[in-house]
């Protein structure tokens, strides 16, 4: 608990990494109050033809979209949908790539570079392309996307994990606890694991952004969750017949990821700084 | 012949990885739907229509055989038919290529012209406003999704201001044909007024290509000349008395940008994927539109031929860029 606090306090005194956690906070209310923040709860599903398109004022704050719908209370839902692709696409990575990457950097021989030579597989090509490929033979569905979104994330960590790992064995109380007869469980978790934390931490913050953004695109593409989901990346497209006119139905859910994927990646930054000061003495001057 | 061994080294690994892209592919389109061919025929089809194209497309031979018969007609560049145009999708594929060269070129040398002075610039300056200032719009430039940014520029420059035009390539005929790139051909030809509509048309795309890629250029460049700043060879250079410009833009830049070659292979990355949505919203006629129009249209070979397409382009970029680097870098010759 006391390391938590130590990394918050620290991350409170860096301003970037501050607006990111404030950002995340604020994504994380909207998305756990939206029944109670939503000045209209219904309208995910309600229709309104008689109010469609209004332009921002008192009654709907961010105007209202095709269907009626108060365009502020749609983002409110859509923040739900955008943590619970977030959240379980980096979760299922981890899941997968951590222990990929572990086993790949503990044991050598021809199984572990097997197990590098297919994540470098899925690295070497663009994530939305085979996200895309994968999306589109499941079908436009939330859990799909969040699949696809695993299954092309996960070698990010592998490859982490990996270059981690391989870097410990060299170091004496690693090559000491060996040596001591650990079993390999044992070396891992308790002194592998805890050693490499910090990248990992690191790259699933920035993994979030990305995952987020790649989500918005596949939603925007016609391959995320069906309507009436207020997915952000799908009301994008839905508002693009009526611009010029209906400027705010485009602008907000756009405002709306911007400010998530910012947050996401200001607290990875800030994160890399204070867990792993090797790191940023690689990226920025000791002074700066 | 030290590079010579070590472009086929490369290569070794080159193969393997096609070939691991195409088992990816294979079972994302064979092995993962329930049944594939159905997919093909389509939702019209009756049972009878879908056992006859079953035969006929070898989906009731094994896995093992179908992926050799898979790959060996990938090798003769044969993708299959698109459902939807009914004519081979490497036709497809081939004559939407140069529309997606030109706007891709233009947004790398975009973000390679602008991109590495200013990161250049941003480190030398370092904790002046405009390296404050930069680092808004780096960090600004990664995380805004490239679809809205290009749907807010047509916003503001084609419907609001009118100073650019909405959507597409070229406004009347195209020039002649000489290279495939309009702004190359309309140069050639000295045909000036259809020159001016295909770049005012490709202004918008590619600043909205180039702001992702133009951020993570700013980012490495300024933090591959801080590094170099403090190294010991720069130090001894400017112990030497040697003009500071010489010093920063010759010795500097040569040993900063050998991480920023490598960049500039994951840039390749960024460009590529951010081509699918941004030639959808600009309705740009490349291979990005030609892949979501086969969404839309669940043209499901098309997709799968462009995913093989980009994938192998992207591979094989790397590996160019591998080689580069080893060229740049007169470490690396050692």
């Amino acid at each position: 608990m006391s390391a938590a606090w130590f990394v918050l306090r620290r991350l409170a005194r860096d301003r970037s990494a501050l607006l990111g956690l404030i950002l995340i906070a604020l994504l994380v209310l909207a998305a756990l109050l939206a029944p109670v923040l939503a000045t209209h709860p219904d309208d995910v599903f309600e229709l309104h033809p008689a109010k469609r398109l209004r332009a921002p004022g008192g009654e709907h704050w961010l105007g209202t979209d095709r269907m009626g719908a108060d365009v502020y209370s749609r983002l409110l839902f859509g923040a739900r949908i955008t943590i619970l692709i977030g959240v379980i696409a980096v979760g299922a990575s981890l899941l997968i790539g951590v222990p990929v990457g572990l086993v790949a950097g503990h044991f050598h021989g021809w199984f572990s570079d097997l197990l590098m030579r297919v994540s470098d597989i899925f690295l070497a090509v663009p994530q939305v392309v085979l996200a895309i490929a994968i999306a589109q033979t499941l079908g436009p569905s939330l859990p799909n996307v969040i699949l696809a979104l695993s299954v092309t994330y996960w070698p990010w960590f592998a490859r982490v994990v990996y270059a981690e790992t391989r870097g410990l064995q060299k170091e004496i109380f690693i090559e000491s606890t060996a040596a001591l007869g650990a079993s390999p469980w044992r070396l891992t978790a308790l002194h592998v694991l805890p050693n490499i934390a910090s990248p990992i931490i690191v790259r699933a913050s920035i993994g979030m952004g990305f995952t987020i953004l790649t989500a918005a695109a596949l939603g925007f593409l016609g391959l995320g969750p069906p309507p009436p989901t207020p997915e952000w990346g799908r009301t994008i497209a839905e508002s693009r017949e009526f611009l010029p006119d209906a400027w705010w139905y485009a602008t907000a859910p756009g405002l709306a990821i911007f400010l998530t994927v910012m947050g996401f990646n200001l607290l990875g930054d800030g994160l890399r700084d204070v867990l792993d000061p090797r790191l940023r003495r690689a990226s920025t001057a000791p002074d700066d | 012949m030290r590079l010579l061994a070590l472009a086929l080294h490369r290569l070794v690994w080159f193969v393997p990885t096609v070939l691991g892209l195409l088992v990816v592919t294979f079972v994302i389109s064979r092995v993962i739907p329930a049944d594939p061919v159905a997919l093909v025929a389509g939702e019209t089809a009756t049972p009878a229509q879908v056992e006859a194209l079953r035969r006929e497309l070898g989906y009731d031979r094994p896995l093992p055989v179908q992926f050799a018969d898979y790959v060996a007609r990938l090798v003769r560049g044969d993708m299959g038919t698109s459902l939807f145009t009914r004519r081979p999708i490497v036709e497809d594929l081939a004559h939407r290529l140069p529309a997606t060269i030109e706007l891709t070129v233009v947004a790398m040398v975009v973000s390679v012209l602008v991109g590495i002075p200013l990161g250049v610039l941003s480190a030398l300056w370092r904790n002046s406003l405009l390296d404050h200032a930069l680092r808004v719009v780096t960090v600004s430039g990664l995380a805004i999704a490239s679809f809205w940014l290009g749907i807010m520029l047509q916003l503001l420059f084609a419907m609001r201001l009118g100073w650019t035009p909405l959507n597409g390539r070229l406004q009347g005929f195209p020039p002649q044909s000489i290279t495939g790139f309009y702004v190359v051909d309309a140069a050639l030809t000295a045909d000036w007024a259809t020159l001016a509509t295909a770049l005012t048309h490709l202004a918008l795309p590619a600043a909205t290509l180039a702001v992702p890629a133009l951020a993570t250029l700013v980012r490495f460049t300024r933090a591959g000349v801080l590094d170099v700043m403090q190294s010991n060879f720069v130090l001894y250079e400017r112990a030497m008395g040697l003009p500071r410009p010489l010093i920063v833009w010759k010795y500097m830049l040569r040993s900063a940008l050998t991480s920023t070659v490598t960049q500039i292979g994951l840039l390749f990355g960024i460009l590529l994927a951010g081509a699918v949505v941004t030639e959808a919203v600009f309705d740009w006629p490349g291979i990005g539109t030609y892949a979501v129009s086969s969404i839309l249209r669940s043209d499901y070979n098309a997709v799968m031929g462009f995913t093989v397409w980009a994938g192998t382009i992207f591979i094989v970029v790397n590996l160019l860029v591998d080689i580069a680097h080893t060229l740049v870098d007169p470490r690396e010759r050692a």
